[in-house]
């Protein structure tokens, strides 16, 4: 320590920090980005292994043979289904009732804050049915659920049937330790976040629905389930959560024990997995599903109804039944043997999972990151913001230098009011940019009425475009407080306002990537170069296309290029705008009816602190 | 299986009429009685009584001091064969013969719904209770689930139930009957069948309906005589439709509300479904102390308005000592859900103080409601001794009500915990660490430096530079 409190060395270690300090934060990004696209390599990735003791050694002997019931389930329902239009929640209940579940049922209604209009909704009411198998001579303390949404565009009928024909399986065994719940819900996500509030007693997202009649205890652990064919060529499993949570990393093994046992092909992100992990191959195919993984837990929307369970702390996966072209099919048993399966084994837990990783990568289904090793990259990034101690030295010299050319005699009052003046100057651009986040946020919802009485468009064009209005109104900013900011030692000003920003962006990027690694590295990686390289001086055409390039809007619309390439779907200009203007309605829509978070954080957090970097840019 | 039979049946749970009997028993005397319900939705539920009375030397004392009384609850013990087997030793048959041969582990443990009591008391001798004896009695409750163990019929027989049959009575024994319910069977022209017919049948009204039972004696040599053994069969003639079976006019749910680690609700379900009729219920409540109750956030609502309890009674919690105690005397309106709820934080617990499998989560013992129920039929006043044993059960206090005790379902509560493993300790080494070296790094960065003046210096300093000076030397 005496390195820093003797003043003489202390100048000397400045000076090398600021001789340094570009070619370390050159060194420092292409470290992240380098150790991020490692991280598919296999010194970084280790294969998937069971620590919960209570599934580990047995194996479990699977039973279910109702694949002819399953079948017959499914034609009813979907045949019921078409009739009434509905959620044909009469025959629900009698099947259930009839396979010896106690059934009870929910309704429930949302009004959309804007009509949605990827799933055509905007007042919705439904029902959701549910029945509960209760474990003999247990208290019902703890519970399981296996759930179908229903949505009105995908009917899901043989996923229901499925469901039925394992709740029939499953009520003549004397096994169950935990009551299982067996949920079918309508308007899929919306239905699974209504009864999960209402099975909470909780509102946290202004859903009115009606109070259950029947609980089972503490939920332990869920599986959703969508299935759109008879037939299966592949199971994708879907972990990522609603802001970025995934589930225990056991449960995954789970059931990834229980496709190979099934010989079942199991996908994720609906890739699949490479075998041979020696050669490039594997690792290069591993990347893929790695980077649609961060994209997709990035995007902080449930990737599925088991992300709504999340929240609650209850471990959840969805499994997608993918009807393709491959020669080999399987038919429904042998996807209900795999759900018997996990949930004999879920049975046996004695406490909930919590033995494995919660924070994790997958490159595969079978191999993971954990968050020890894929951390540093995220910290490579950011600790290019450490750009940020040039500057306080750089100030600091500043506000030193008329003091040291003085000589000794005696403090100068300049520097502490210099100093007061940087500070005074500061707060308008901050409250403005501030001010701007929050309109941002609050505006576009707020004000659809007034938009579509003025202008000829509908309420959810309205939103978007009112979105984008506001987005851009706020580049015009800096123009505008050029008044505000008085007379002042320019240079100061801005490195002030710099130093500040980049403070604020450290700041938020790093607990964006304590909870949610994903989204908080996409941020890290596109917005710290610019962030870091901004100034009112040099090439400043180029500085602020870089800006631009790398704002959150800009990102949002390079992500979903970059998801649909890896996807094998790539994107048209046209289509991938189509896209993004969904993508913003979505966003704002999710975080109304499900309280996800990336629209507040954009709009409260990142978007106010990027303004402040467009606002160094244009300092005059 | 429904909760309303579930909640039905835990009443069976409940100690008899306290107090003292005031006839004189026969000594030394054993009464078993074996009752087997049909339920509506096609399962059986049976339950077995004996009762056994012996005369003791003890004198009676006076009263009972309620200071002593305690009420303790073991929310998480699940009965198995090891409760069972020295349960069927205090029988005075064992399980050689009489009803006691029906008491096949691997059968009774083939339920969906099983419940096991031992009651013992002292009963006066006579009227002014200067001699008493003591009486046993044990009940074994027990629901077969037509579902799983009659492969879907709904059809029934004590060998299907019990693997075995009835042979003879125990020789101790001075009554040894069989009762079945055939009251559906009378109601709606002949939807069940029993047989071998019953050669008597008896009346009387339990929780509040009339019912009809179909009495078996075993000590009647008609009943057992014609082939060595009795296999009682019960038939569906009808068999009863899947329909959402009927609900009692009071039941109740516990649930755990909230999430997050933090805090959470306490909230009770109460129902009244009594169509004109509103009754007081007795709800008794006791939380752990590392569930920190906040009373002021009690909470009672029935059909949207406040409700506010005639009587409560609060004991708060002391850490590590004694948990919370809340008792209320709570008027339930017809025809009405109440909503009893109480917030509540969850306690650090010390890192000793957690249990073996701390992520399972914690107890909390079930809440414990004790009403009079209107009933629908007005009963007539019984005599105990004469009337059969499961009566006793079922107590009317007057012929218009009958006395109920319901035990909600335990619940379970996660508490904050700690992640006792490696990881835990590398964040504890990490964050001292962190913690230390933050500490050193903000005193620099905020410190401001001075480069110090050189001193004057000390007088022989001084002393030093007034001679060079005098010398025309500069000074040092």
């Amino acid at each position: 320590m005496g390195l820093l409190s003797d003043p003489v060395r202390r100048r000397a270690l400045a000076r090398l920090v600021l001789r340094l300090n570009a070619p370390l934060c050159v060194l420092s990004y292409v470290a992240g980005i380098a150790w991020f696209l490692a991280l598919a390599f296999p010194p970084l990735t280790q294969r998937t292994y069971m620590s919960e003791n209570a599934m580990g050694s047995t194996m479990v002997e699977e039973q279910f043979a109702g694949g002819d019931r399953a079948r017959g389930f499914a034609r009813d329902f979907a045949a019921h289904r078409r009739k009434s239009g509905a959620l044909p929640v009469a025959w629900l209940e009698r099947t259930m009732r009839s396979v010896g579940l106690e059934v009870y049922t929910q309704s429930f209604s949302r009004k959309l804050p804007f009509p949605d209009e990827t799933h055509e909704r905007y007042m919705v009411s439904g029902t959701n049915v549910y029945g509960i198998l209760r474990a003999p001579r247990a208290a019902s303390t703890e519970s399981l659920v296996l759930t179908v949404p229903c949505g009105p565009d995908s009917t899901n009928s043989q996923a229901v049937g499925l469901l039925l024909a394992l709740a029939a399986h499953f009520r003549g065994q004397i096994y169950w330790a935990k009551d299982i719940i067996f949920l079918v819900t309508e308007h899929d996500l919306l239905g699974t976040e209504a009864w999960l509030e209402a099975y909470h007693d909780v509102n946290v997202t202004g859903m009115q629905s009606s109070p259950l009649q029947g609980r089972a205890g503490a939920i332990q652990a869920a599986v959703a389930l969508e299935l759109s064919s008879d037939v299966v060529t592949s199971l994708d499993v879907a972990v990522e959560g609603l802001n970025g949570q995934l589930p225990n990393l056991d449960l995954l093994n789970l059931f990834q024990t229980f496709c190979q046992k099934g010989g079942l092909l199991c996908t994720l992100q609906g890739k699949l997995q490479a075998q041979d992990w020696t050669s490039i191959d594997g690792p290069l195919q591993g990347l893929q599903t790695l980077l649609l993984m961060v994209l997709q837990q990035a995007s902080g929307r449930p990737h599925g109804p088991h992300g709504l369970f999340l929240r609650y702390r209850v471990e959840a996966l969805t499994l997608r039944g993918i009807n393709s072209f491959r020669q080999y099919k399987y038919d429904l048993v042998a996807v209900g043997k795999a759900l018997e399966g996990v949930f004999r084994k879920l049975n046996h837990l004695l406490e909930r999972l919590h033995q494995s990783f919660f924070f994790y990568l997958l490159p595969a289904l079978s191999r993971f990151v954990s968050i020890g090793l894929y951390m540093p990259a995220a910290g490579f990034l950011l600790l290019v913001l450490g750009h940020a101690l040039e500057l306080w030295m750089q100030l600091h010299e500043a506000g030193v230098g008329p003091e040291e050319a003085g000589g000794a005699s005696g403090p100068s009052p300049l520097p502490p009011q210099a100093q007061g003046i940087g500070l005074a100057s500061l707060v308008a651009p901050l409250l403005i940019s501030q001010a701007m986040g929050l309109a941002l946020y609050v505006l576009p919802v707020l004000g659809q009425h007034v938009a579509t009485q003025h202008f000829p468009v509908a309420e959810a064009e309205a939103v978007v475009l009112t979105l984008l209005a506001i987005y851009a109104a706020g580049l015009a900013l800096p123009h505008n407080t050029h008044w505000v900011v008085s007379t002042q030692a320019s240079d100061r000003g801005w490195m002030a306002l710099k130093l500040v920003a980049l403070i604020y962006l450290a700041l938020q990027l790093a607990c964006i990537t304590l909870t949610n690694f994903s989204l908080g590295f996409l941020l890290a990686a596109t917005m710290v170069p610019a962030a870091a390289l901004t100034k009112p001086s040099g090439p400043r055409p180029l500085y602020g296309t870089l800006l631009v390039l790398t704002s959150p809007a800009a990102t949002l619309l390079g992500s979903l290029f970059l998801w649909r390439e890896l996807q094998e779907a790539p994107l048209s200009l046209a289509e991938g705008w189509q896209l993004f203007l969904a993508a913003l309605a979505q966003g704002v829509l999710e975080h109304h009816t499900y309280g996800a978070l990336l629209f507040p954080l954009l709009a409260l957090g990142l978007y106010p602190c990027w303004l402040l970097f467009w606002n160094v840019l244009f300092w005059k | 299986m429904a909760v309303a039979v579930r909640l039905a049946l835990i009443v069976l749970l409940l100690l008899g009429p306290g107090g003292w009997g005031h006839t004189e028993p026969s000594r030394d005397s054993l009464r078993e009685e074996l009752v087997i319900t049909p339920l509506p939705s096609g399962d059986v539920a049976a339950t077995f009584q004996f009762r056994t009375r012996w005369d003791s030397e003890l004198q009676r004392e006076e009263g009972t001091d309620h200071y002593f009384l305690r009420y303790a609850v073991l929310p998480r013990e699940v009965v198995c064969t090891e409760n069972l087997t020295p349960w069927k030793k205090l029988l005075p048959c064992s399980s050689k013969a009489g009803l006691s041969v029906l008491l096949k582990a691997d059968r009774l443990f083939h339920t969906s719904y099983h419940s096991q009591a031992v009651h013992i008391r002292p009963v006066c001798r006579n009227a002014r209770c200067t001699s008493i004896s003591w009486e046993l009695r044990q009940t074994l409750s027990v629901v077969f689930d037509a579902f799983v163990t009659g492969q879907g019929k709904k059809d029934w027989s004590l060998f299907r139930m019990f693997s075995r049959t009835l042979t003879e009575p125990c020789p101790l024994a001075a009554e040894s009957r069989v009762y079945v319910d055939i009251t559906s069977s009378k109601q709606d022209n002949e939807t069940l069948e029993v047989n071998p017919p019953p050669l008597t049948t008896y009346q009387d009204v339990i929780l509040g309906t009339q019912k009809t039972y179909a009495v078996y004696d075993l000590l009647d040599t008609a009943v057992i005589n014609n082939s060595r053994n009795l296999n009682l069969q019960l038939k569906w003639k009808r068999p009863p439709e899947n329909e959402a079976p009927p609900v009692p006019f009071l039941h109740a749910q516990r649930y755990v509300s909230g999430y997050g680690l933090q805090s959470g609700e306490l909230s009770t379900l109460l129902y009244n479904t009594h169509p004109y009729r509103a009754f007081p219920v007795l709800l008794l409540d006791t939380v752990p102390w590392y569930l920190r109750l906040y009373v002021h956030t009690l909470t009672i609502t029935s059909k949207g308005k406040e409700n506010k309890p005639s009587y409560i009674h609060y004991q708060p919690a002391q850490d590590r000592l004694q948990p919370h105690l809340l008792e209320m005397l709570i008027q339930l309106p017809a025809n009405s859900v109440t909503k009893v709820s109480i917030q509540f934080e969850r306690a650090l617990l010390k890192w000793t103080e957690y249990t073996p499998d701390p992520n399972h989560g914690f107890y909390v013992s079930p809440s414990v409601l004790s009403a009079l129920v209107p009933s629908i039929v007005a009963s007539k006043p019984v005599d105990w001794e004469e009337s059969p044993l499961f009566n006793s059960l079922f107590p009317g206090s007057d012929s218009s009500s009958y006395f109920v005790r319901l035990y909600t379902e335990p619940l379970l509560v996660n508490l904050p915990t700690p992640d006792f493993s490696m990881p835990y300790n590398v964040i504890c080494l990490t964050c001292t660490v962190v913690a230390v070296c933050y500490g050193s790094f903000y005193n620099l960065l905020t410190r401001t430096f001075h480069i110090e003046e050189p001193s004057k210096g000390g007088l022989a300093k001084r002393l030093a530079n007034l001679i060079r000076r005098a010398r025309g030397v500069p000074p040092l």
